[in-house]
């Protein structure tokens, strides 16, 4: 007979650790999805992937069941994706020269066409995932939870444990941060 | 073309081209792998959580219990002197003993 996830957990927290694992098979691809949001590396990936789950095990008794075990998951998920941006903070600058053919050649087309092209979308997700980079790790969260991911502002607020207000004042800083960034790179070309 | 708009169209490839959620081959057997050298049942946490879960409880019932004594209304009679309440307190059971009619 199968076991509800109530009952797998409620026999990891008595010691039967081996009941996580069907935990870890039916979730990892969501957080895998979750992590490759904010690392680039592979082996970044996987790390984070092991530390949400290493905790995961560790703080499985505070949860409760009042929300789905899939909700605790990826509020853990997110707040660890979250130190590891800060963790790894980069200052360096980036300017249009850095930018590979393809990602250049993509920028481009986007800012001499107004049609929305749907073109190169591996060079589009390389220049997405630069612009990210760019950005302090509040705001890169931000952008993801609530532009990339279109997450209601309720939801990101009790994803990254900020408050109601504290996620919008956020997301208006992320938004022009983003467009800073946007500018310094196209300057040296257009201007 | 204006920023806003370049923002707008690289959010838009960003959600078009959602990341892979490939799981490695055998991941979570290397997960199962890591778990008992984490599975140390920290014994002084839970000793601290029973007994601060202990304490809390003991300061309630007090407060209540404080509460009570304060707002409750005095049934008894007011007696001022301290020493004809000692007395009388002492002196209950003998007070029982003698029937009525024979107290004086």
């Amino acid at each position: 007979m199968e076991r509800t996830e109530a009952q797998m957990i409620a026999a990891v927290l008595k010691g039967d650790a081996a009941s996580f694992e069907p935990l870890v098979a039916k979730y990892s691809p969501r957080v895998f999805a979750t992590a490759r949001r904010y690392a680039r590396r592979e082996s970044e990936v996987e790390d984070i992937a092991q530390e949400v789950w290493l905790k995961a095990f560790e703080k499985l008794g505070s949860f409760r069941g009042e929300a789905p075990f899939e909700h605790w998951l990826m509020r853990l998920a997110v707040r660890i994706c979250y130190d590891f941006l800060r963790g790894h903070q980069r200052n360096r600058e980036m300017t249009f020269s850095e930018l590979s053919d393809s990602e250049s050649d993509w920028l481009e087309r986007q800012v001499t066409q107004s049609e929305p092209n749907s073109e190169n979308a591996d060079a589009a997700r390389q220049l997405v995932a630069r612009v990210l980079e760019q950005l302090s790790p509040a705001a890169r969260l931000v952008i993801t939870l609530l532009e990339i991911e279109e997450r209601p502002v309720k939801e990101i607020a009790k994803l990254t444990g900020w408050s109601v207000p504290l996620v919008k004042v956020r997301a208006f800083r992320a938004r022009a941060e983003m467009r800073k960034v946007l500018s310094r790179i196209t300057k040296e070309k257009y201007v | 073309m204006k920023l806003d708009q370049l923002q707008q169209k690289l959010i838009a490839a960003a959600r078009a081209n959602p990341p892979s959620d490939r799981v490695p081959f055998a991941f979570e057997k290397r997960i199962m792998a890591r778990l008992p050298a984490r599975l140390v049942p920290d014994e002084w946490g839970l000793w601290a959580s029973a007994l601060w879960r202990g304490a809390a409880s003991c300061v309630a019932i007090t407060l209540l219990f404080s509460a009570w004594t304060f707002m409750a209304p005095n049934i008894a009679a007011p007696t001022s002197d301290l020493s004809q309440d000692f007395e009388n307190t002492l002196l209950a059971a003998v007070d029982q003993d003698q029937p009525a009619d024979s107290a004086w």
